[in-house]
Parts: structure tokens; C-alpha cells; sequence
């Protein structure tokens, strides 16, 4: 009977944790990367939220920003830099570029990283702005709290899978 | 001042010499494709021309032009110790795009000539090592050809559509907490 509530406030409260340090892992590729550095300054601060420390090594992080315009000789580099990411991993897509190819409509640009690896949050804007970096950050939060990122989604349904091989599941 | 190239050049190649103009300073000259490498090597060695460095190395497709030959590829050279400008062209025909390198005459003319091989597909003769310097080993064709369709993607990796849909179809699990 508790266990069910238990485990249920429980992830609430480890999602809450995890929402206020994030460890980001900057894929910068080309001129947002100017932005991003105004985000981490002292005027727009993104310590405030959480997320300061720029982590030089998957393995240390557990939010992939991808800054800039991805190629397509870049793809398996980014899909591998997001697989060595220990889960659970989130990924903010900053700027059209990464977001859709942008204007580099031809034969060298991915269109959309999200052909690649699955993206939480996507910030539109050549180059954004930093308020709008900072917006995605919250909403990313809000989504990390409601346990609805790729990732946590993705566990989920495996440990529900699992469950009901297993006939454990919790009745409602 | 760089006219004097331009004779000496129309006095050293004689009809091997198909154009010339200087427009305000920039000197160009079309020659003959067979004696690109020998006037190449005349320019850098005779004393008072010099031409010691090349500034960059390019190619032009004019198959909207309609003209033959199609590609042009262009040497813009220069001078350190002369302080004069030369630009060189050679016309390459459609089949066999094919011309002989400078990459012994200047060592940068090496990546430059790959370059030239990756996007518009010129190879060139005597290359070292002719392979595909921006683009990956994977890639078809040549990009910068205007035959080449614009919107045309080789991408190297995609994600499968299933696990895309797997994890929609299952977006509502995350969302009623009392399941696990
Ligand atoms: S979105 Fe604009 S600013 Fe950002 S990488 Fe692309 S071109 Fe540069």
C-alpha cells in the first residue's frame, strides 16, 4: 500500500534534486557559442539556476547543450557524445541551427539534430538571446519535475514494461 | 605595374596565351592547360617575377554559362619579394577534368588541390595524396558542381524512426506517477 506513494513522492523529490544541478556539457560549434558565454557571465548568471558548471567530459554531465551549427560529418560525433552521457540526460537544442539546419538549407548541414539523438527542449533565435537561454533552462526544470524528458520517459516505460512481464505492477 | 608580368608572360608562352586583361590592377591570363606546370615554375623562378606565394586556388563550373570548357580553375599568385599580383587560368574540359598540380612548386597548393577535388571533382596530376579533404570518405559526387542537387543530404547517421514512436506512444506513462 505506502510503498506505491513512497516510491511516487520519492521521484518527485529526486527529480526536484536533479532539476537544480544540472551539469551541462557545452557542444559548441559556432558563433551561439557567443551567446552561451553571456548566459555563464555574472549579468545574465546562469548559477542562478543550478546549471553554472560547463563539464569538458561526458562521463560528468548529464545535460548536453548542442551550440551551434551541426554538420553532417559531426552527427556521429554528437550521437556518441550523447550516448557516453550517463542516463538520465537531457538535451537543450540551442539555436535554429542545431534546431532545424537553419538557413544552411544544402548538402552539409544536418537539418535538425533531433535526427540524431531526441532533444528536450529547443531554443529558436540566430543566435537566442540569453533571456531566452534562461527561459529554456526553466522550462527544461519544469519538465525534469514532471519526470516528462526523453529520458525519464523512456526509464519509465521500461520499468513499466518490466513490471508487467513480470506481473509486479502496482494495481490502481 | 604588374603589366610587365603580363608581357613577359605573353613574350615567354607566345600563342599559349588565350586572354589577357588588367581591369584596374588585376591581371589575369588564360593559358593553355598543358603548359600550366612548366609557366608555373617559370613564374616563381625567373628573377624579377618571383611569384613566391600562392594566395589561394579556386575553381569556377560554368555549365549554366553553357561554356566550353566548363571548369576553370583560377591560381591567384603573388610575389613577397616583388610585391606584384598575378592571376592564372586554365580551362579543364567536362570528361576528364584533369590538370597537372603545383603542390611541388608550393607546398600549400597541396590542401588547396584537394580541396578543389573534394567539392567540384578536377583531379590533378602528380598529386600526392588526392582524397577528400572537407567532406567525409562516404560522400558521392562533387557538391560544388552546379549539377549536383541542392537539396541533396548523404547523412552519416540517423536515428530510427521506431524509437522516435516507441517513446511518444508511451508519453503519458511518465505523467501518471502511480505507476511505479
Ligand atoms: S543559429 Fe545563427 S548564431 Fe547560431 S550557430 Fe547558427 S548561424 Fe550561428
Amino acid at each position: 500500500m505506502g510503498l506505491e506513494f513512497t516510491t511516487g513522492r520519492l521521484a518527485d523529490t529526486v527529480s526536484w534534486a536533479r532539476k537544480y544541478s544540472l551539469f551541462q556539457y557545452p557542444f559548441v560549434t559556432a558563433c551561439c557559442g557567443m551567446e552561451f558565454m553571456a548566459v555563464w557571465g555574472p549579468r545574465f548568471d546562469i548559477a542562478r539556476f543550478g546549471a553554472e558548471f560547463p563539464r569538458f567530459s561526458p562521463r560528468q554531465a548529464d545535460l548536453l547543450m548542442v551550440v551551434g551549427t551541426i554538420t553532417e560529418r559531426q552527427a556521429p560525433i554528437l550521437k556518441r557524445i550523447y550516448e557516453q552521457i550517463c542516463e538520465p540526460k537531457w538535451v537543450v537544442s540551442f539555436g535554429v541551427c542545431a534546431s532545424s539546419g537553419g538557413f544552411y538549407q544544402n548538402y552539409s548541414v544536418t537539418p535538425g539534430i533531433d535526427l540524431v539523438i531526441p532533444v528536450d527542449v529547443y531554443i529558436p533565435g540566430c543566435p537566442p538571446t540569453p533571456e531566452q537561454i534562461l527561459d529554456a533552462l526553466v522550462m527544461l526544470q519544469k519538465k525534469i519535475q514532471d519526470r516528462d524528458t526523453w529520458s525519464q520517459r523512456n526509464y519509465e516505460i521500461q520499468e513499466w514494461t518490466k513490471k508487467q512481464a513480470e506481473g509486479t505492477l502496482a494495481k490502481r | 605595374m604588374s603589366q610587365e608580368v603580363l608581357q613577359k608572360l605573353q613574350q615567354h608562352l607566345g600563342e599559349n596565351v588565350l586572354e589577357v586583361h588588367d581591369h584596374r590592377g588585376d591581371e589575369t591570363a588564360t593559358i593553355e592547360a598543358k603548359t600550366l606546370h612548366d609557366t608555373c615554375r617559370w613564374l616563381k623562378k625567373t628573377a624579377g617575377l618571383e611569384f613566391d606565394m600562392l594566395v589561394d586556388l579556386t575553381v569556377v563550373d560554368y555549365l549554366e554559362q553553357g561554356r566550353t570548357p566548363r571548369f576553370e580553375v583560377v591560381y591567384h599568385l603573388y610575389s613577397i619579394a616583388q610585391k606584384h599580383r598575378l592571376r592564372l587560368k586554365v580551362g579543364i574540359e567536362t570528361d576528364t577534368p584533369e590538370v597537372d598540380t603545383v603542390s611541388d612548386l608550393w607546398r600549400n597548393a597541396n590542401w588547396c588541390e584537394r580541396e578543389a577535388w573534394d567539392l567540384y571533382g578536377i583531379s590533378f596530376r602528380n598529386h600526392p595524396e588526392l582524397r577528400r579533404i572537407l567532406l567525409y570518405e562516404e560522400f558521392e559526387g562533387h557538391p560544388l558542381r552546379k549539377d549536383y542537387p541542392k537539396a541533396k543530404r548523404q547523412p552519416l547517421v540517423r536515428r530510427p524512426r521506431e524509437e522516435f514512436e516507441a517513446v511518444v506512444r508511451g508519453s503519458g506513462i511518465g505523467n501518471k506517477r502511480t505507476l511505479i
